[in-house]
């Protein structure tokens, strides 16, 4: 059994003396050494930490790019070669930092999906999720910005439609575009101001990080089986059971990140970035990186008049522009997340006790990917109609699907404790799976 | 490249565990190695990039340069004086005795060919640039270069003479090419 | 048991969403260009050091005319085996604008190594009123900058043809098979016996289009050689420690199982 000890070196004499004083040593020791876990995580919960690790690489490569990179739009493009060709290592800084981001978003993405299945947005844990979504916001700003500092074609063409999104607000729409511009168009003084907030936000992103943890840390992980630990014989110590296994994880995880570095560095980007910004020129397609793919689709699958006319209809709102509805949806179903806790009523949180929350929880996981694919495609034929009908059941899964799973579905016996099914049998996941034949995952 | 993992490999071996784990200490040897190799490219970008480095050796055409006559070029973001000196000037330096100087030193060992004289053009004191290269500029009580920050004077071979720098000025790394072409750096 | 399962999923969705996004590249209706397998293809690959050489030579008489290289500098070919007086000899050879002189003039110099390559036209409009109103692109980054940049460029090269009968073609425009909408304004820039090879390989217009984008692609990615062989070190490295890791994982978690 798990041994809950303070470490040895609490007890040196340096850093008892510091610890009298900033009691930094007590609160590793706490976090660390005596916080418990459920011992039955498996891993899918590697990838908060993982985020954590990747959040800390991207900061160090972006400080060491930043000492070469200019935010002028005469000398951006060249000075991002110049990293590229001439300084030492620039190549391989910048193309941990440009796949970094995607491997940010695959990791939180893949940990927000986790937390869907196993309910880990449910009481008491709600601040803790409403958290996450705030980092996620913070995140999809970040990346945005930062897309746009290399001033290639799809720079300025994806900040010149993204900020043109917000001349949809009502009467002050045109106005904050010009703000957010500092001009009449997307130019020097917006390329100067994104460069200096893609530098802010990762810090601000870590105070925000910093919050999740701590309210992590009131109630502790969630877990498989969705139920409290009730004791002792529920939990181990996070160090060093997790921390090795995080460690482990992280090692998998690098060597997917390394193929992508080191093989196939712009994969995932898109080959109109390697031409400099022309502001006379737009690209055939503007396609935003792939991890915005599903917004996109989100944004393009309302019909232009649509909302725009229900909504002259039925509030008055005669000033709603039209694109205004698909902007609407677009944020809409980045908010709807923040709701999620109080739409999901089920006092049942993992979708191993829910057998018809895991199919619905399955087919919204293809629904995003449906989603992403058309949002990749140009806005016609076929597409639109499976934008529309992705974006319904988007919409209807959060809204409609899971408050009426909540009322209805006959949710499994849940064991005692966590300890029962995993004393019961050779391993914690083997049990549990023994447990509930009928798991698919 | 590495991961972040070194240190909290490292101090598995304090927790509680009376033998020392091989496989613990195997981990945390490879996770500190991969972390200073990771460490390695921050460091070293900090370096001069090759565009710079380019620039570091330039090469001179210094045929247009009369008799008498000195110019300032930029090498490595300071001026290098280039002064093509005169018989007097020339026999000026050899003449001097190197003895009592403040930096002694023989004008042969500060010259390649007599007539040339290449010198990177910031006082030894506090980093000014010298007066003296152009027509007309006060060349100080020597007839070499006036720092005019704190009046330190340089004779006809760059050697400090008078004044509070404590060194000559100093001579670059240089080969002649040719009898027209120098090479700087 | 569990790692694995966690791996399959995590792996499906990622190569679903990788299919995803890369069919968002191919949504332009270009014509798929013809594959070829390339000296620096692969987990291994370098480049063809003849092929770079003689592709130069096919940029410098050919391709120079009209299209810029400007981010790749004269130095850089000391990278690929030229020598430092070939690298001279070739910079002095176009003359540069210096820095003011004393009178406030600006005169020509000779190219030095440091210098980029020396771009055909002064600016874009200067490009365009020589090119019937088109823009050549530069050079540098267009293996990088077309999807399957290596292949397209190769296609596009030698995708010249005769228009199929009933298609127009208009006056200053090319048909090209492998070219999007068929009508380029470039003419067929390559032709048997176009350039002399100084290593006396046979110039048919299929050798030059090879060698040209072999040292085109050199010129988007001059880290290609240095990147592989690190990630290859890297990779090796990432694969042991992850090993001793998950064996030290396993012997932790003893007592919890």
């Amino acid at each position: 059994m798990a041994q809950f000890q303070k470490p040895g070196w609490l007890d040196n004499g340096l850093v008892r003396w510091v610890d009298h004083r900033l009691p930094i040593f007590t609160f590793v020791s706490h976090e660390l050494y005596e916080y418990p876990t459920p011992r039955n995580l498996n891993y899918w919960w590697n990838f908060g930490s993982l985020a954590g690790i990747i959040l800390v690489i991207m900061i160090v490569t972006g400080i060491t790019l930043a000492m070469h990179y200019t935010p002028h739009t005469a000398m951006a493009f060249d000075s991002v070669e110049r990293i590229m060709r001439d300084v030492n290592y620039g190549w391989l800084l910048r193309y941990i930092h440009m796949n970094g981001a995607s491997m940010f978003f695959i990791v939180v993405y893949i940990h927000m999906f986790r937390g869907l299945y196993f309910g880990s947005y449910k009481a008491p844990r709600e601040i803790l999720w409403i958290l996450g979504v705030v980092i996620l916001l913070l995140m999809m700003a970040t990346a945005f910005m930062g897309y746009v500092l290399p001033w290639g074609q799809m720079s300025f063409w994806g900040a010149t439609v993204i900020t043109n999104l917000f001349s949809a607000i009502p009467l002050v729409g045109d106005w904050i575009v010009t703000l957010l511009w500092g001009g009449f168009a997307v130019d020097n003084p917006t390329l100067n101001r994104f460069y200096s907030l893609h530098y802010l936000m990762p810090f601000v992103l870590v105070g925000v990080i910093v919050l999740h943890i701590w309210a992590l840390h009131v109630h502790g992980s969630n877990n498989p089986i969705g139920i409290d630990t009730k004791g002792e014989q529920d939990v181990i110590p996070f160090h060093p059971y997790y921390t090795v296994k995080d460690m482990f994880g992280l090692g998998v995880f690098l060597v997917f990140f390394s193929l992508f570095i080191f093989f196939a560095p712009d994969y995932l980007g898109h080959p109109d970035n390697y031409i400099e910004a022309n502001a006379l020129a737009t690209p055939a397609h503007i396609v935003p990186e792939w991890y915005f793919l599903p917004f996109y689709a989100i944004l393009r699958a309302v019909p232009a008049n649509f909302v725009g006319e229900w909504a002259t209809a039925w509030m008055g709102l005669v000033f709603i522009e039209a694109k205004l509805a698909g902007v609407l949806a677009m944020f809409g179903s980045i908010a709807v997340l923040f709701v999620l806790p109080w739409l999901d009523r089920s006092p049942v949180r993992s979708s191993r006790f829910r057998p018809l929350y895991k199919w619905f929880f399955w087919i919204f996981l293809i629904d995003c990917l449906v989603l992403g694919y058309v949002g990749a495609k140009p806005a016609e034929g076929v597409y639109i109609a499976i934008g529309r009908v992705a974006t319904i059941w988007y919409f209807a899964h959060f809204l409609v699907i899971i408050p009426l799973l909540a009322k209805f579905e006959k949710t499994k016996d849940l064991p005692k404790s966590i300890s029962e099914p995993v004393l019961g049998g050779g391993g914690g996941s083997a049990s549990a799976a023994a447990s509930k034949p009928m798991e698919k995952v | 490249m590495a991961d972040t993992d070194g240190t909290a490999t490292t101090e598995h071996g304090h927790d509680g565990e009376t033998r020392r784990d091989f496989l613990q200490l195997a981990t945390g040897a490879f996770g500190a190695v991969g972390l200073a190799a990771f460490a390695w490219p921050f460091i070293q970008q900090m370096n001069p990039a090759a565009d710079t480095l380019a620039l570091a050796t330039i090469e001179l055409d210094i045929s247009k340069i009369e008799v008498g006559q000195a110019i300032k070029v930029k090498w490595r973001g300071k001026p290098v004086f280039i002064r093509h000196r005169t018989k007097a000037e020339i026999d000026a330096a050899k003449a001097t005795a190197a003895g009592d100087m403040i930096d002694p030193e023989e004008d042969t060992a500060r010259v390649k060919k007599a007539e040339w004289l290449i010198l990177v053009g910031v006082c030894t004191h506090l980093g000014c640039i010298p007066l003296g290269t152009k027509q007309g500029e006060t060349k100080g009580d020597f007839s070499g270069w006036f720092c005019p920050c704190h009046g330190s004077h340089y004779d006809t071979s760059g050697r400090i003479r008078k004044g509070p720098a404590p060194r000559n000025l100093e001579v670059p790394e240089y080969t002649f090419l040719s009898d027209t072409v120098v090479k700087i750096g | 048991m569990n790692m694995i399962r966690t791996a399959l999923v995590a792996g499906v969705v990622a190569v679903t969403a990788s299919m995803t996004f890369s069919s968002a590249n191919a949504a332009g209706d270009a014509p798929h260009a013809p594959e070829h397998h390339w000296s620096f293809s692969g987990l291994f690959g370098t480049y063809d050091r003849a092929a770079l050489r003689r592709g130069f030579e096919v940029y410098n008489g050919v391709c120079a005319g009209c299209h810029s290289l400007r981010l790749v500098a004269y130095r850089n070919l000391m990278d690929i085996g030229f020598t430092e007086a070939e690298v001279k000899a070739i910079a002095a050879d176009v003359d540069v604008p210096a820095e003011p002189n004393e009178e406030g003039e600006i005169e020509d110099r000779p190219g030095i190594p440091a210098d980029k390559f020396k771009s055909p036209f002064a600016n874009e409009n200067a490009a365009r009123a020589s090119n019937g109103g088109a823009l050549p692109p530069d050079l540098s980054l267009i293996i990088k900058a077309r999807l399957n940049g290596s292949n397209y460029v190769n296609g596009l090269l030698t995708g010249y043809t005769d228009a199929p009968a009933g298609e127009e073609v208009p006056e200053g425009m090319y048909y090209n098979a492998n070219f999007s909408g068929h009508l380029i304004a470039m003419a067929p820039p390559l032709s048997d016996e176009g350039v002399d090879y100084a290593d006396k390989t046979k110039a048919t217009v299929k050798q030059q289009a090879e060698d040209v984008v072999t040292f085109l692609t050199w010129a988007a990615q001059p880290e290609l050689e240095e990147r592989k062989r690190m990630g290859i070190k890297v990779i090796l490295f990432l694969l042991l420690m992850t090993g001793l890791l998950y064996v030290l994982k396993r012997r932790i978690w003893a007592d919890v199982h």
